[in-house]
């Protein structure tokens, strides 16, 4: 029973690990640099979202489509004033310019809402489903449904629409999408929109379960061993991986904290990925490209 | 429909790769654009197309006229939109997408979404192969069936103007010689307008109605392909089938004219 609950819970912290680093790989299959701020990210949209709805007093719902707006405003500025001016520019400088951003970006969340925790007031129903003796809190529950149907939608999104389509066709062949008459800007601009707004929703979901403190952007550290073990490139990859970190973290938290007294939980998903790199360089489902001349 | 006038172009703003290049493509005609590894063929038809900024090359003196319009700065979609349509070196399809999906990529400027779909058919007809791999990752194809999707692709933007640069490239001589007859099959059928860069002249210049032979930068000869592949100077020189070459090879250079 103790294992099942251990395991429901990795589930639903996983997936939320899987929709935030579906920004990490979609930012890293179209312009090839890692977007260390994403934890940042993640940190802005539950702080936007309790400020809309505590200081305007609107359901739940409009707060969420307002942070979603917000955090689409926030990625176009952040392509336009920061990645956009370094798109000749080598890989490492683009990482290192998001590693700027992370700082700025968490200082600003000091500045603003200083460090206590806040919490969301009640936003899902508060008591808890016990289905076959198994506890499952609706925050829990709904968590995993908006998950799972956000990842619907955008798997219907990239392999249909137009924009989709050229979406994939940049993190193909940046040279060859702009002979198709594509605009990398504009790819690279909903890129980056679109990254933003998962994070945020993953941070919406996480302050929602966990209260919302700036501690929370260190699940831009955690998200790292989700896209690295399921492979940097792959979206599969990411949300395969999303859950397995999740599940991982989730056991050993239950099952060997309380052996050394506490701590492993973070450890144990980046020792996964050390055995896991030695077998497979390239993670579960990454690819080291189609090669054939 | 596309007159190149002196066109000069620099890569890192200092290697000179054109220097004064002038041809000339009358609608419905292929032209084939010819001469060895550096003469500046690639470079052309990506000044052309609006693509050397992408690689840090710039336009230098000369203009490029399509249709009476001077298109020296236009980026490269609106150049797409106008119907200059590039198929790059290399094939440069996109392995992770479908034989499909590549096709609705060429099709990605067009505004008439209905009739994409019947577009696809009848690329599927000048290329049956393709129709056998359409929901086949591009990039387990073949070299000649990724030639093929490259050229289809290409047609899927219902361009005015195809510039093909290397098709031969990398491909088996016999799927060369099909691709080649599908090219002039395309431009018989549809009236489409071809500028072709080729090492291959000798297969170039079979489909070709006019032909142009450039050596560092500059034309050094031209005319129409016919006339072209009787000439024994190219024939020794860029076709292989000159009998003594070391001997020839240094008088005569020195005898060709540049235009």
């Amino acid at each position: 029973m103790f294992f099942l609950q251990m395991l429901i819970n990795g589930i639903v912290v996983g997936s939320i690990y899987g929709l935030v680093a579906l920004g990490f790989v979609l930012i890293y299959r179209a312009s090839g640099a890692l977007n260390l701020a994403n934890g940042e990210f993640v940190l802005f949209g539950p702080y936007v979202c309790l400020v809309i709805m505590t200081a305007l007093n609107v359901p739940f719902l409009v707060a969420f489509i307002g942070t979603l707006l917000f955090s689409a405003f926030l990625g176009l500025v952040v392509e336009r004033l920061v990645i956009r001016q370094l798109q000749n520019a080598p890989t490492i400088s683009v990482i290192m310019a998001t590693l700027g951003l992370s700082s700025l970006l968490a200082g600003a969340v000091h500045i603003i809402w200083g460090h206590t925790t806040r919490t969301f007031p009640p936003v899902f129903p508060q008591t808890p489903l016990n289905i076959g003796g198994i506890i499952i809190t609706p925050v829990y529950l709904w968590s995993f449904i908006i998950v799972m149907i956000l990842l619907v939608i955008f798997s219907i999104f990239f392999k249909y629409s137009k924009i989709g389509l050229a979406m994939r066709a940049v993190a193909d062949d940046r040279q060859a999408a702009l002979s198709m008459g594509m605009s990398v800007k504009f790819v690279l601009a909903m890129t980056w929109m679109i990254a933003s707004m998962v994070a945020a929703i993953g941070g919406i979901l996480l302050g929602n379960i966990n209260g919302v403190s700036p501690t929370m952007s260190a699940i831009g550290l955690t998200v790292l061993p989700v896209v690295i073990l399921g492979g940097l490139d792959s979206v599969m990859g990411a949300i395969i991986g999303g859950f397995l970190i999740g599940i991982i973290q989730n056991l050993a938290g239950g099952y060997l904290d309380p052996l050394v007294g506490g701590g492993l939980k973070d450890v144990v998903p980046f020792i996964v990925v050390l055995l896991i790199l030695m077998l497979k360089p390239h993670g579960l489902f990454g690819s080291r490209g189609i090669e054939r001349v | 429909m596309l007159r190149v006038s002196n066109l000069e172009a620099v890569y890192q703003k200092m290697i000179l790769a054109l220097r004064g290049i002038s041809l000339n493509v009358k609608e419905g005609q292929i032209v084939a654009l010819l001469g060895s590894n550096g003469a500046g063929k690639s470079t052309t038809l990506k000044a052309i197309s609006g693509l050397l900024a992408a690689e840090d090359g710039h336009i230098t003196d000369g203009t490029i006229e399509f249709q009476g319009e001077i298109i020296n700065n236009i980026s490269p979609d609106q150049l797409v939109k106008k119907g200059i349509f590039l198929c790059m070196e290399g094939r440069r399809i996109f392995k992770d997408l479908t034989v499909e999906e590549n096709l609705y990529a060429g099709a990605y400027t067009r505004k008439d979404r209905s009739s994409i779909k019947s577009d696809i058919e009848k690329i599927y007809e000048y290329f049956p192969k393709l129709k056998m791999l359409e929901h086949r990752k591009a990039g387990y194809l073949s070299g000649g069936e990724q030639q093929m999707l490259a050229i289809g692709r290409g047609l899927m933007a219902k361009p005015k103007l195809l510039l093909l640069d290397e098709p031969s490239l990398g491909i088996a001589p016999l799927l060369v010689k099909e691709i080649f007859e599908n090219i002039k099959k395309i431009n018989e059928e549809e009236g489409l307008t071809i500028l072709v860069v080729e090492q291959n002249a000798n297969i170039a210049l079979s489909i070709a109605h006019y032909g142009y032979i450039i050596e560092n930068g500059r034309v050094v000869m031209k005319g129409e392909a016919s006339a072209l592949l009787e000439d024994k100077n190219i024939s020794e020189h860029y076709l292989g089938t000159g009998k003594d070459i070391k001997e020839g090879r240094s008088n005569r250079r020195r005898q060709r004219i540049v235009w």
